[in-house]
């Protein structure tokens, strides 16, 4: 039997490329996201290309309160669960305006961890399933551009490896995802260095390949890798003076 | 915002451009009510300055497919879908596409606003004449349905106008029943154009048909050329170890243009070269076979970018169809080119069927498509061209279009005041234009 994916924030580049990737492999796919009647062209798309079944699900990761029914309401239950969504904006506007810094909060990690806990109880029950978090290596320290954003994806990042832990005894695993510089519609008016920037594609395949090979945490280009372990070493009181 | 720097497949002219990418229609409209001074953007494969402007909006996350009947054959997808993607859907089903350019890597938003014309124009006309509909977003936001029985004047102001009427969303349009994904392909030397042009007539029957063209030989041997004409294989006409798959999609090689040649490599001597190797790999007078579709109509396809083998400074296409009693002007321009040395890879001879559209550039008659790359005196010479073009009752192609005067798309569109009375109603403060537009005084404040 062909397994189901969910994937949470489907309208986003990456979530299209990752529903492309695993619809190519006759994956049945189930698209969440709020304003679910925007994923009714890729719905179709992905059913006439592919040949599967495609639904559409409504979906708000700050409507916690509506996650366990909209759960309960997928038929079949997803055998991979992949979390997408993600909300940046400019971090200056972000810390002006409290409006702006919950959103930000709640889409990059009270949402997710709201919606992938109740998940995670289903999947340790029948002991199978696979949950993929797509965090940042934002996440990795905290920066002075960019610090509400990071910080609530560095509260991911660790509620993803810790929920690993606990799954492994269960037979459910967890990926961890970290790309670097991706170009989609959210980057793409900063000027990203091409060298080190991957495309959404590249993420989907990552992902896959990931899944199959059962890995724990994922960087999209390997030397990602090592950017962030020089990053993560320089000292604080060196680190505080530069402007990143 | 982040300004890079874009131009379309003839890399010239290179401008400047805020691009925007979208992925629903709602954020088209939205773009389209709150921006000024901007065109929709796909692919870039036309070869000028359309789809470049201050701001564009690249329809290339737009690219849904939304229905396909494998009953009948319609398929209705978002614009910025390429052609090399609906191929994939369709041919395995049995279908193929109803016009198709000598590249597959465009948009069918580009398709409809470049009005394109393939290989069997005289027999299919060109892309407008298979859309069933079409969604076209307004300057003001406003999304309308339009076909050739409503809102026609839309309709056809769209087809073939450059994206000046709007941005073209959700296109529905019918495709051609195949049996195999093969073609069953002829090639005829003629050893001059008297002989081609005979030629084409003897062979009008054939669905596909279009001539390479020698610009560079003088004399008796003026004008040689390789007719290629194709009809696509039946099954059973089919070699056997092809009958097991007869729709079988053709695999994926390609190579890239690793890096722009200099200019000064393609010279008429190059050219020459070039032109006795091309026409002297055909030794018998008549070569038949059974190819791919991929080879038959987009041999080009296979080496990505190559139009950096012409060099930074980019080249232009210069693109003109003559009536056809005006074969004396098809004479009088290959000899001007002979004469100048100016010879092209690329000189693709055709001869169109019946069309009379809005704004659409076929007409019946002769269409000859060059290639030259951009040099000194180069642009002085083409404005001699269309001087004969235009004596001959001819018209330019807007699409490979990047330096003709208004003066020449005026005297070659007898239609162009009604055009832009059309494009004035449903884009009234010409907030969407293009450097082309601009240039060719189709937009102005």
């Amino acid at each position: 039997m062909p397994s189901t994916v969910l994937i949470l924030g489907a309208t986003s580049d990456m979530a299209v490329a990752l529903a492309k990737k695993f619809a190519s492999k006759g994956h049945n796919i189930q698209l969440a996201a709020r304003n679910a009647d925007r994923l009714k062209p890729l719905q179709s798309d992905l059913s006439i290309r592919y040949n599967i079944t495609t639904s559409i699900h409504e979906f708000d990761a700050t409507r916690f309160e509506q996650h366990q029914s909209f759960w309960a309401s997928l038929s079949p239950s997803p055998d991979i669960t992949i979390s997408v969504m993600g909300y940046m904006n400019d971090n200056d506007k972000v810390i002006a305006d409290q409006d702006e810094t919950l959103k930000t909060l709640h889409t990059n990690y009270t949402g997710p961890v709201s919606i992938l806990n109740i998940v995670a109880n289903d999947y340790m029950a029948k002991q199978q399933g696979t949950i993929v978090g797509i965090s940042s290596v934002a996440g990795m320290r905290g920066r002075q551009s960019n610090y509400i954003y990071g910080s609530a994806k560095a509260g991911f990042t660790a509620y993803l490896s810790g929920l690993r832990n606990k799954l492994f005894h269960y037979k459910v695993h967890v990926l961890t995802v970290l790309p670097g510089f991706v170009y989609t519609k959210m980057t793409e008016h900063l000027n990203l260095p091409k060298l080190l920037t991957a495309q959404p594609e590249n993420v989907a395949d990552a992902v896959y390949k990931g899944i199959q090979k059962k890995k724990n945490v994922i960087f999209v280009k390997w030397f990602w890798r090592w950017i962030m372990l020089i990053i993560t070493s320089i000292p604080e009181f060196m680190f505080k003076k530069k402007k990143l | 915002m982040t300004k890079k720097d874009i131009a379309n497949w003839g890399n010239y002219p290179v401008i400047e451009s805020d691009e925007k990418s979208v992925s629903f229609t709602n954020d088209i409209q939205q773009y389209a009510a709150t921006t000024k001074n901007f065109i929709a953007r796909g692919n870039g494969r036309c070869y000028g300055d359309a789809s470049l402007a201050e701001q564009t909006i690249s329809t290339l996350k737009y690219d849904k497919i939304l229905s396909f009947d494998t009953e009948k054959g319609i398929l209705e997808c978002e614009s910025g879908l390429t052609l090399d993607k609906i191929l994939e859907v369709i041919v395995p089903k049995g279908w193929f596409l109803p016009v198709t350019p000598g590249t597959k890597f465009i948009t069918v938003g580009g398709a409809v606003a470049s009005d394109v014309h393939g290989k069997n124009h005289h027999v299919d006309g060109s892309f407008s004449a298979h859309v069933m509909e079409m969604d076209v977003i307004l300057a003001s936001g406003e999304m309308i349905t339009c076909s050739p029985s409503a809102y026609t004047d839309l309709f056809w102001a769209t087809c073939g106008g450059m994206g000046l009427t709007g941005i073209i969303g959700r296109v529905k349009f019918d495709l051609k029943k195949i049996e195999s994904s093969y073609i069953k392909q002829k090639q005829v030397k003629a050893k001059n154009l008297e002989e081609v042009i005979r030629l084409f007539d003897e062979y009008k029957h054939y669905t596909y048909s279009v001539a390479w063209i020698d610009c560079l030989k003088k004399g008796k041997n003026f004008g040689r050329s390789i007719l290629i004409l194709g009809e696509h294989a039946k099954k059973d006409e089919l070699p056997d170890n092809k009958k097991k798959e007869p729709l079988k999609l053709p695999a994926k090689k390609q190579i890239t243009f690793p890096f722009t040649l200099p200019s000064f490599v393609l010279n008429t001597f190059t050219v020459k070269a070039f032109n006795f190797l091309y026409y002297g790999k055909n030794f018998k007078k008549e070569i038949n076979n059974v190819v791919s579709y991929e080879p038959f109509f987009y041999p080009l396809d296979a080496i990505l970018h190559w139009n950096r083998g012409y060099g930074k400074k980019g080249f232009v296409q210069y693109q003109f169809v003559l009536p056809l009693e005006s074969k004396q002007g098809l004479i009088e321009i290959l000899q001007r080119i002979s004469d100048q040395g100016l010879g092209s890879f690329l000189a693709v001879l055709k001869v169109f069927g019946k069309q009379d559209d809005l704004i659409s550039f076929p007409m019946e008659g002769y269409t000859l498509a060059l290639d030259f790359p951009v040099r000194k005196g180069l642009f002085e010479f083409l404005d001699q061209l269309d001087q004969v073009v235009l004596k001959y009752g001819g018209r330019l192609y807007m699409s490979k279009d990047a330096r003709m005067d208004p003066s020449v798309l005026k005297a070659g569109y007898k239609r162009l005041p009604e055009f832009m009375e059309i494009v004035k109603k449903y884009n009234p403060e010409a907030r969407i234009r293009s450097v082309q537009s601009d240039r060719l005084a189709l937009t102005t404040n």
